[in-house]
């Protein structure tokens, strides 16, 4: 048994609620000095809002939070900083247009002071970067930095704050394998500096790799605490989503005719992330092709010149044989794409929308809905009911705002949109972020039968989890370059991830 | 503190910051006549009898009134795609001016009207289209070119007015020449001095409203100003769309400046608009860019001028209480319909 | 030509210029703060004539010329509070709030002036602030006529722009408004107050717009008339971009823009400009600065959170 000074956060309680929905329920949790405790949970189980609570930055309904035996003042981040935890966001919280330095050094002088020091402490970031085995330029911008150093980054403000706990919100999400084992050194380093770790996750053989101890949120409770020696995936994953969830199977398929093709396609850089150069693809019928790669590698450049929001700077793109002259969001989705964007809030939908309006976003403009210029929202409507229910939307009707659905709901309701018109092409960008497991299991169900019914399927996606358990055949994407196609089951994670740090792509090219 | 989207806001959540708006204002207002030492209900009462008190009042109040939903709408119908048109005063005075040029005798009865109208509208219009492709193109903000239009447009009128179409008979006051009396606007009912630039504006009010909710343009016009990003991903041609709605909104605004000079003054001089333009801002924002609300924000604002000036000289408060009036009207009003919809919590 | 050559080599142009410059030189180093730290401030028009007014009716009142100019900063802070506390914690509309104050604040200054002075027919004048000769840097020879025999208030612009550029890129505070005008979420997760930010930068920018206003009536001019600021808070708006959001490009920016400005009314005098109409000479500022904009276009890294609200929590 630990002894109670040995205990340096205790969260007492917690109980958070955001209008009806309580996000938080009764959650306690202790961390003792040197353990990593995990937080394991599905999406919106109510991990990132209980640390936000722990950082300051929501404050708790009920509930308080203790560190090194003191109580923190709710809502302020700044105590919980001086109080010696540090917390690296699953959205990096960095200012693009600063330095490294600058970044690191923000708010831990007083604001108003002549700045001094400047060299003792760039020393000290560097005896960090060092000491934990974190490589990034103190003077780089920060908006020139790879998704891997940003993370870096937001590490390196932790500890030059001197945390003691830190907390780290899905760090391995944006990272390759090879980057994910990196960081799992540091943070082994980090543990033998005698730093406390909260390891926030949903993915099971990372938490099985790296955790003392996990604590299971399902709906903003605890359901289970138990040691990971004491424990396996299967019995964590029933935990996490209380039974068992069925996920689709997809068998291999070979591919029919190409559909939608790439012919050394080129495009510009957009700012930090890299632009194409010269890639070919082929998106084929009754085929999934999963792109992986870590993001700002030349995914968005793909998914926009599929979607039609761009055209190749070079090269060609080929659209059921044929070249198309006008290329843009409209020409593709009468071409008969479906698209499914990365980003259902900002780009998919329009939040004070109704779900009628929103059905009809893309196709208001063809016969049915409208006639030479005036909306028939009549049969809009119609349109909506139909994809409320074939695709078991849950919502108070077709004329509520969009805004009140939850994350999956949203995501069914684009689908509907775009698979109803039967497309001959589909691309998903991201399709599953930030869903629960049943939402993961019906998104992914109708892909496989859109592929099963002869759609040619483009699935981007950071999880490779994902990319190796629905394609039929893979390409990697680093630096804006293109790995060969790699048929399912034929790369392992590991393989895979080197091609994700841009190895074997020169190679590749030489064989060519 | 923090911001909590409340999902279902009730009728009382939505009425009730409204209405507290408007209590807040009238009690800036009575605060305003003590300082100028008059009683507050005295002065409340003089504002509005002096609005809606006599038939000569209200006519006043109608006549003032028409201007404005022309600007109101313009503003209404821009912002509601997210087109920040501060320069409604230009478009404005671009109206007032096509009605000089075609009105003092370029064109015969009976298309003289018709005519001129349209040629009002298009070239309001185009002089919104500047500052639109300015940002379509090359991404210029509009808020600052449109603004920057007022001044460069009046500045127009004055040379116009001291030089090509200044009025020989003027006797050096800055006025143009008259308008022949074909290509006035006729009264509605005659005797009483209300032309059809309100009946006008009635219409176009309407129209602007189908336009929104019954045309594809509609749609896209307000699904580009609700989400930008989401319009150009869903094919809508958001370009072109603004360009439309630049079309759409200076031709309004020019009607504001026609039919002042058409119906109302029948001659163009500098003092046209006290700031229409500007006021046209409030009323849109106060309808919450509703095209019918327009007319009725409209009509309370104008009321507010008129009854603001009989007060002023029967109560000595400065007229310049109705500005002051409606600007505090606008910032609470923006602040209560954001109390609607989201709740302040504690972190 | 020959004319034109003329007016720019002497030193009572230049004296002109710098003149011209110093309202735009505080009000856009105001505006500048206030997009710093991501809030576009379209009350500025509204709080130059604020500033413009309060300045000189306090010394129409018998205060010295500098307590004048205390109470034009006071009062521009507390427009500048109203603007902030509506588009910082509640995240209103920054256009909608912007202009709602600018006509708050023009509004209130008419209302205001006519409460006061009721009957003036003619607009009452103060004694402003006189030249000031800057010891033996005022005898050198052009130099010294043009730049070192100005206002006090003049001085006083070039080091609130040099005391702009410092504090924004010296400072661990200018480091903390550049960060919250780039990203919010950085400065909240480092403890810092992204609120406290925004509205400590809204309201000592809107100070500095007040003192730009102030200047017109206390050391430019030296009576209050309801339409002298006449767009040039616009004009500053405008060249906070010309300047791509820098301190010291906004500077040579005003400058420049107060030489086309000096320029224009020099050229009206001579024998061409007698022929062109005067309208066309006064459209020259409203004009440069769509030019001002159009040049600098896309050229500029817009502070990136600018005019985007920042909810607690929200990443």
């Amino acid at each position: 048994m630990a002894g109670a000074q040995d205990i340096v956060l205790r969260l007492d309680r917690i109980t958070k609620r955001f209008g009806p929905l309580v996000a938080n329920n009764e959650i306690s949790l202790e961390l003792k000095r040197g353990e990593v405790v995990a937080l394991l949970g599905e999406n919106g189980a109510g991990k990132t809002t209980l640390m936000n609570i722990l950082f300051g930055h929501y404050v708790a309904d009920e509930g308080s939070v203790e560190a090194f035996g003191q109580p923190l003042p709710p809502g302020n981040p700044r105590a919980a900083l001086e109080a010696g935890i540090g917390m690296v966001h699953q959205h990096f919280t960095l200012a693009d247009n600063l330095s490294v330095m600058d970044n690191i050094r923000l708010g831990t002088e007083p604001l108003f002071s002549h700045r001094s020091g400047r060299s003792a402490s760039k020393a000290k970031v560097e005896a960090l970067s060092r000491d934990f085995g974190l490589a990034v330029s103190p003077d780089a911008r920060v908006g020139s930095l790879s998704v891997g150093e940003r993370q870096r980054v937001e590490i390196l403000k932790a500890l030059y704050r001197d945390a003691k706990i830190l907390i780290l919100d899905e760090p391995t999400a944006v990272l390759t394998p090879q980057e994910t084992d990196a960081l799992f050194e540091t943070l082994r380093k980090a543990i033998a500096l005698g730093l406390s770790i909260v390891f926030i996750s949903h993915k099971l053989h990372e938490v099985m790799a790296i955790a003392d101890r996990c604590i299971v949120l399902r709906h903003g409770k605890v359901v289970g605490e138990v040691d990971t020696k004491n424990t396996d995936r299967a019995a964590l994953a029933a935990m996490m989503v209380g039974g068992t969830v069925a996920m689709p199977k997809a068998e291999y398929r070979d591919a029919g005719p190409a559909l939608f093709q790439f012919m050394n396609v080129s495009t510009p850089d957009k700012g930090a992330a890299p632009g194409l150069k010269s890639v070919n693809l082929d998106l084929s019928s009754g085929q999934i092709l999963g792109l992986a790669g870590v993001s700002g590698n030349g995914q968005a450049a793909i998914a926009d010149l599929v979607s039609g929001l761009a055209v190749p700077a070079s090269g060609e793109i080929i659209v059921l044989g044929n070249k198309v002259p006008h290329w843009s969001p409209r020409t593709a989705i009468g071409s008969g794409i479906a698209r499914i964007p990365e980003d259902r809030h900002k780009t998919g939908t329009i939040a004070d929308f109704s779900l009628t309006e929103n059905a009809v976003l893309e196709g208001y403009f063809r016969d049915g809905f409208s006639k030479r210029g005036w909306m028939d929202w009549k049969a809009a409507e119609g349109f909506a009911k139909d994809i409320i229910a074939k695709y078991d939307v849950r919502c108070p009707g077709p004329s509520a705002r969009i805004r009140l659905l939850s994350g999956g709901n949203m995501q069914k309701l684009i689908l509907g949109r775009v698979l109803e018109p039967k497309p001959a092409i589909i691309i998903a960008n991201q399709p599953v972020r930030g869903l629960d497991v049943g939402a993961i299991a019906y998104v992914h169900s109708r892909l496989i039968a859109a592929r099963d019914a002869g759609a040619a399927v483009l699935l981007i996606s950071e999880d490779l989890d994902e990319i190796q358990s629905l394609s039929d055949v893979i390409h990697v994407v680093s630096e804006g370059r293109l790995s060969p196609a790699f048929k399912r089951g034929s790369r392992t994670a590991a393989e895979l991830g080197l091609w994700m740090a841009g190895h074997g792509f020169d190679e590749a090219s030489h064989a060519a | 503190m923090r911001l909590e989207p409340v999902a279902n806001p009730n009728l009382a959540r939505q009425l009730g910051y409204p209405a507290a708006a408007l209590v807040a204002t009238v009690l800036v207002a009575s605060l305003l006549a003590l300082m100028a030492g008059a009683n507050p209900f005295a002065t409340l009462g003089l504002i509005l009898k002096g609005a809606a008190g006599s038939r000569f009042a209200l006519l006043e109040t109608l006549n003032r009134a028409t201007p404005l939903i022309f600007t109101g709408l313009a503003v209404a119908v821009a912002f509601r795609a997210k087109l920040w048109n501060i320069g409604a005063e230009a478009q404005l005075y671009a109206g007032a001016i096509v009605a000089v040029l075609l009105g003092t005798g370029a064109i015969g009865s009976p298309f003289v009207l018709p005519v001129s109208a349209a040629a009002a509208m298009l070239l309001g219009a185009l002089v919104l289209l500047g500052p639109v492709l300015l940002k379509t193109r090359l991404g210029v903000d509009e808020v600052v070119t449109t603004l920057l239009f007022n001044f460069i447009m009046l500045l127009i009128v004055s040379w116009l007015l001291e030089g090509p179409m200044k009025d020989p008979a003027g006797m050096g006051w800055p006025k143009s020449t008259a308008l022949i009396p074909e290509a006035r606007l006729p009264r509605i009912v005659t005797g009483l001095r209300l032309h059809w630039g309100f009946g006008l504006a009635l219409i176009a009010a309407v129209i602007v409203w189908v336009i929104q909710t019954r045309t594809t343009l509609g749609f896209e016009m307000r699904a580009v100003g609700q989400n930008q990003q989401a319009a150009r991903f869903a094919g809508m041609p958001v370009n072109s769309v603004l360009i439309k709605t630049a079309l759409l909104s200076g031709g309004l605004a020019a009607l504001a400046g026609w039919s002042e000079v058409a119906g109302l003054k029948g001659h163009l001089s500098l003092d046209l608009s006290p700031g229409f333009g500007y006021t046209g801002i409030i009323v849109a924002m106060l309808a919450l860019l509703h095209p019918i609300g327009v007319v009725f924000t409209a009509l309370f604002v104008a009321g507010i001028f008129v009854g603001s000036d009989a007060m002023s000289r029967a109560a000595g408060v400065p007229t310049y209480i109705a500005d002051m009036l409606l600007a505090t009207a606008l910032l609470f009003m923006v602040l209560a319909i954001s109390l609607t919809r989201f709740r302040v919590v504690r972190g | 030509m020959s004319e034109l050559f003329d007016i720019l080599i002497s030193a009572s142009f230049w004296a002109a210029v710098i003149r011209i410059a110093s309202p735009l030189i505080f009000a856009t180093m105001g505006e500048l703060i206030c997009e710093r730290a991501g809030v576009l401030n379209l009350g500025i028009e509204g709080i130059m004539v604020i500033g413009a007014f309060t300045g000189w009716m306090a010394v129409y009142q018998g205060m010295p010329l500098w307590g004048g100019v205390a109470v034009a900063m006071a009062a521009g802070m507390a427009f500048g509070l109203l603007h902030a506390t509506l588009t910082v914690p509640f995240g209103l509309s920054q256009h909608v709030v912007g202009l709602g104050v600018t006509l708050l604040a023009t509004s209130t200054s008419s209302f205001t002036y006519r409460l006061m002075l009721p009957e003036v027919t003619s607009p009452p004048k103060i004694e402003p602030f006189q030249p000031l000769d800057i010891p033996f840097l005022s005898d050198v020879p052009f130099f010294g006529p043009a730049l070192f025999s100005q206002t006090a208030l003049t001085y006083a612009a070039f080091v609130v722009a040099i005391l702009t550029f410092w504090v924004l890129f010296r400072t661990p505070l200018g480091l903390a408004v550049r960060a919250v005008g780039e990203s919010p979420s950085a400065v909240e997760s480092q403890g810092l107050s992204v609120t406290g930010l925004r509205m400590g930068a809204v309201i000592i920018g809107s100070g500095l717009m007040a003192v730009g206003g102030a200047f017109l009536t206390l050391s430019a001019f030296s009576s209050f008339f309801f339409e002298m600021v006449n767009g040039r808070g616009w004009i500053c708006v405008a060249l906070v971009v010309f300047g791509a959001w820098k301190p010291g490009k906004a500077l040579i920016g005003a400058i420049l823009f107060a030489a086309f400005d000096a320029l224009q009314i020099r050229l009206q005098q001579t024998p061409i400009g007698a022929n062109i109409p005067y309208q066309f000479f006064l459209m020259a500022p409203y004009v440069l600065s769509i030019l001002a904009l159009i040049v600098m276009s896309r050229r500029a890294e817009v502070p990136a959170a600018l005019m985007v609200p920042y909810n607690k929590g929200e990443r």
